[in-house]
């Protein structure tokens, strides 16, 4: 088993399309929450092949999308201090923050250095022993526990001139502050499944239990997600709301424990700010007191300066589920992914991004 | 953004292993999956295993989906 091409198979997408018709009887809105999620349902045109009993909204689980421009902002002022390397995964080069984007200030002569990995940072800071590495600490549970690996590592290897922007985010909270909110109403939720292959299915347990929403893990595959829909369907039709993981090749119910351990050890639970949902309490991490030496926010005066919103741009409301891309007056006008506006265009996880590469029919 | 590749260990070396992705050899590190061995099928993200992808949980869900294919076909 190579674990791809076998979950792509179309003779089994027929027999799950098949069941989801016979079975979906009552009309729902399901949510998926991963911006990967979302991508997998456009490349392979799931939701045109679902019965119009099922309505897919986009959440905002896409990291670079929901960092709020005052984070970008102090990002981006870094970047122009003398003696600072900035790295970054590439996702977050074009962002437009509230005046400039890594891409612009790099092109102004900012070292901004792009990584796939913590590891890469770790050299390049340890290659430039005179310089100042900033690493700037964005994702969701699946990234926090590489990012606590990378300050264990600069502490094994003595490298002092390593430093985390931690912008990290949880994901329960926010889940919890959007069902608060009232303002979409869910009946099932496509629960994330690189967070919960670190998390777990456990944490997911509030959402059925408190809110009486149907929970399913799912991977990334498009049988994945059709799988995840005919298990979604199925707790609806019972008149049922419980965790279950349609992904246990890759998603344990209690998670992976060696590297909640390392976040653990290394953050501490903080509140964050969300772009468009505002603070949550809860749902960021920042370094503990033992690390604080990594902390690139007591290492460095950040001043960025009175933080802005574009003009027109909607990423807030799309990330809470309530509008669409095609709600908003800037797509595929003023907003492009080589012109973008919003970070939901610019990562190619966002719903703008998705809508404008996969869409067509924009009604979806 | 938690973009994860199943990706074949090759070899371990300490915290660090092998891995073949696509006919493409990288290094990627073990600090979040000190279980794996050689011949595992690692979920890799940014450089790092962050689990050990289960090959019976896998076929078993492949069974499951053949037997729902097999009986929406009989109708």
């Amino acid at each position: 088993m190579k674990y791809i091409s076998e979950f792509r198979r179309s003779e089994l997408a027929e027999g799950l399309i098949s069941q989801i018709h016979r079975k979906s009887k009552t009309p729902v809105r399901l949510m998926e929450f991963c911006g990967g999620h979302t991508v997998t349902i456009f490349r392979y045109s799931i939701r045109q092949v679902l019965p119009e009993t099922i309505e897919m909204v986009s959440g905002p689980g896409c990291p670079v999308c929901v960092t709020a421009n005052a984070d970008l902002d102090k990002a981006i002022a870094l970047s122009r201090m003398p003696g600072v390397i900035i790295a970054t995964f590439g996702d977050m080069i074009k962002v437009p923050g509230s005046y400039s984007s890594l891409q612009k200030v790099k092109a102004d002569g900012a070292d901004v250095r792009m990584v796939y990995s913590t590891m890469d940072a770790l050299n390049i800071a340890e290659e430039n022993p005179d310089e100042s590495v900033v690493f700037l600490g964005i994702g969701f549970e699946t990234t926090a526990p590489t990012i606590a690996a990378s300050v264990l590592q600069a502490e094994e290897r003595g490298i002092k001139n390593y430093y985390i922007l931690s912008m990290h985010k949880l994901c329960p909270p926010v889940i919890r502050t959007l069902l608060d909110s009232g303002e979409v109403k869910l009946h099932g939720l496509i629960c994330p499944g690189h967070v919960s292959a670190i998390i777990g299915s456990h944490p997911w347990e509030f959402i059925a239990r408190d809110y009486g929403i149907p929970c399913v893990v799912s991977g990334f595959e498009p049988l994945d997600i059709l799988q995840c829909v005919t298990m979604l369907v199925e707790q609806v039709e019972n008149d049922e709301s419980e965790v279950e993981i349609a992904y246990r090749r890759g998603v344990r119910p209690e998670g992976n424990r060696e590297a909640l351990k390392l976040i653990e050890q290394v953050f501490e639970v903080c509140p964050a700010e969300w772009r468009g949902i505002g603070k949550i309490p809860d749902s960021g991490l920042k370094l503990k007191k033992e690390y604080q030496s990594f902390d690139a926010e007591l290492a460095f005066d950040i001043n960025p300066g009175p933080t802005y919103e574009p003009a027109g741009c909607i990423c807030g409301d799309i990330l809470r589920g309530v509008k669409t891309p095609a709600d908003c007056s800037l797509f595929a006008k003023a907003c492009t992914p080589e012109n973008p506006v919003g970070p939901c265009m610019v990562s190619s996880e966002g719903s703008c991004s998705a809508y404008y590469l996969y869409g067509g029919n924009f009604e979806g | 953004m938690c973009l994860a590749i199943p990706a074949l260990i090759k070899s371990i070396d300490g915290k660090e292993a092998e891995i073949e992705i696509g006919g493409i050899t990288r290094r990627i590190s073990l600090w979040l999956t000190p279980e794996a061995r050689v011949g595992d099928y690692a979920l890799v993200h940014t450089g790092y295993a962050i689990n050990i992808l289960d090959q019976e949980e896998g076929e078993d869900t492949l069974r499951l989906l053949r037997e729902i294919a097999e009986a929406e076909e009989e109708g």
